[in-house]
């Protein structure tokens, strides 16, 4: 006959014993048991409004100031399109100037509707990029942002290639592919990137898509979001609200 | 009993030697001699990553700027600029925050800056504000009517455009812009009940257009003309129309 003292204490271990198997089970096969809580770290997400932009080109500007790069009008990190939709025919895409002079074509068709596309890279989730780099310098960071190692880049230029945004550029002085990096270094400072910073209509924003409450989250639910090249399944992280349906 | 396995010829286990050797030699060079960081691209990345977020900051962001400029931030946040950056019109201002005596970010003070934006372009939004930088008050810089901090568009007495319009925008766009309605006419009240019959006042000499115009005028600006020479018996206005004068 047991009595209750030692019934009490070979309960107790009994069930510790294989509670702690079980809790050992559990955290060495967490998808068996309860689904494991992790926390979504940052995705950085970009929003354009199309409709806000006025072509004022201050935000290549301010990019080429920040990021170094080259001055000559063929190198962007980003770059503001002007489309021009005549009556009848092709829509006519132009790079605007980032001057101070106005602009000065004159198009030869009557123009049925004209609007400013910002453009920069889209930081896809699948990028087509970073697949074909031949030797892993170019890479998806966590938080959702495709950056080059110059270090190891070669200058192969089959990025530049294989990007369906041509967000890509081979710096002249570096020789190694140069993109847009959402301003890394002044994310990390709690900065808005520069082209973010100077917008004067607030045209683009930046914020994270996995936030509850960010500007992204805010922008992809009063907008409607389209992205550009949907059709490649590239995923891309640039979201543009009230875009035209020329643009491409 | 015979040796189930036949014996290997010498010159067959000298070769598999040698084939060792090497296959020994390049697992120890691939594994322990070549640094991790040449082959591991995880690490190269980290290294990457390190690298871009070490990059110097240009633009220091305008909540930088409002520790200082308390009043601009507090002027510019009820007017339609309050939106907009600071660094947008002064330019990247990074190393003016480091070193705020010695370095001074500019203001852009001519008439080139503000037509950036403000420029009249097809393209733009419908109802962003825009001008005809030829003809909107040539020659005069924007910040003589309109106060970058807090824009505003200079109005002409609601009084008299309700009636005189086409000379109010007129007057808009001309070298006059500035000046009242009442600088020059003095407007009996009975005018707005019967505007037929008691008109205003224009001026009666050439002395009062020598005010400004005449030798030895002190206004700043304006252009000068001898009134001893000039147009002998009649009053300016025969000639010159005062709300569209031309320029020289």
């Amino acid at each position: 006959m047991m009595d209750r003292r030692s019934f009490l204490r070979n309960l107790l271990s009994t069930l510790a014993l294989s509670g702690g198997i079980l809790g050992s089970f559990l955290k060495a096969f967490p998808a068996w048991g309860q689904e494991k809580e992790e926390h979504a770290g940052t995705l950085w997400g970009f929003g354009v409004s199309v409709d806000k932009c006025i072509g004022c080109a201050r935000c290549v500007v301010a990019c080429k100031a920040e990021n170094n790069v080259p001055k000559e009008p063929f190198f962007y990190r980003t770059w503001v399109e002007r489309y021009m939709i005549p009556k009848t025919g092709e829509a006519v895409v132009a790079n605007i100037h980032t001057g101070l002079s106005p602009e000065e074509e004159v198009p030869s068709k009557p123009i049925f509707r004209s609007f400013f596309v910002p453009k920069l890279c889209n930081q896809c989730a699948h990028p087509p990029c970073v697949q074909v780099c031949p030797v892993g310098a170019t890479f998806s960071t966590e938080d959702g942002v495709v950056l080059v190692n110059d270090k190891t880049c070669i200058g192969c230029r089959y990025c530049i290639q294989a990007c369906p945004y041509g967000a890509r550029y081979l710096h002249p002085a570096k020789h190694t592919a140069d993109k847009c990096t959402f301003c890394y270094h002044r994310l990390s400072q709690d900065l808005l990137p520069a082209c973010v910073e100077v917008c004067p209509t607030q045209a683009r924003i930046i914020g994270d898509l996995n936030s509850v409450a960010s500007p992204m989250t805010r922008f992809k639910r009063m907008n409607k979001i389209f992205v550009l090249k949907a059709n490649l399944n590239t995923e891309p992280k640039v979201l543009y609200a009230n875009i035209d349906g020329e643009v491409r | 009993m015979k040796n189930p396995v036949p014996k290997m010829p010498e010159a067959m286990s000298r070769l598999l030697l040698a084939f060792a050797v090497v296959i020994g030699l390049t697992v120890i060079v691939v594994k322990f001699v070549i640094p991790p960081r040449l082959k591991d691209t995880s690490i190269q990345w980290a290294e990457t990553v390190k690298a871009e977020n070490a990059k110097p900051v240009r633009y220091a962001g305008a909540v930088a700027c409002a520790d200082c400029h308390e009043e601009i931030v507090a002027e510019k946040k009820k007017g339609y600029h309050r939106d907009l950056s600071c660094e947008t019109c002064h330019g990247p201002a990074k190393a003016h925050t480091d070193d705020p005596d010695h370095v001074k970010p500019p203001a852009p003070r001519d008439r080139k800056f503000c037509p950036v934006c403000h420029t009249f372009n097809p393209s733009r939004p419908r109802g962003f504000p825009m001008i005809n930088p030829v003809a909107h008050n040539p020659m005069k810089p924007c910040f003589t009517c309109h106060n970058p901090h807090d824009p505003k568009p200079p109005t002409v007495p609601r009084e008299c455009s309700a009636c005189h319009g086409e000379i109010a925008r007129t007057l808009s766009v001309s070298h006059h812009v500035q000046l009242t309605c009442t600088t020059c006419h003095t407007v009996p009240k009975q005018h707005r009940v019967s505007p037929r019959v008691i008109k205003p006042t224009k001026p009666a000499n050439r002395n009062f257009c020598g005010k400004c115009h005449a030798k030895d005028a002190t206004h700043k600006g304006a252009p000068r003309v001898d009134l001893a020479t000039h147009g002998e018996k009649y009053v300016c206005w025969q000639c010159h129309y005062p709300h569209l004068p031309e320029a020289e």
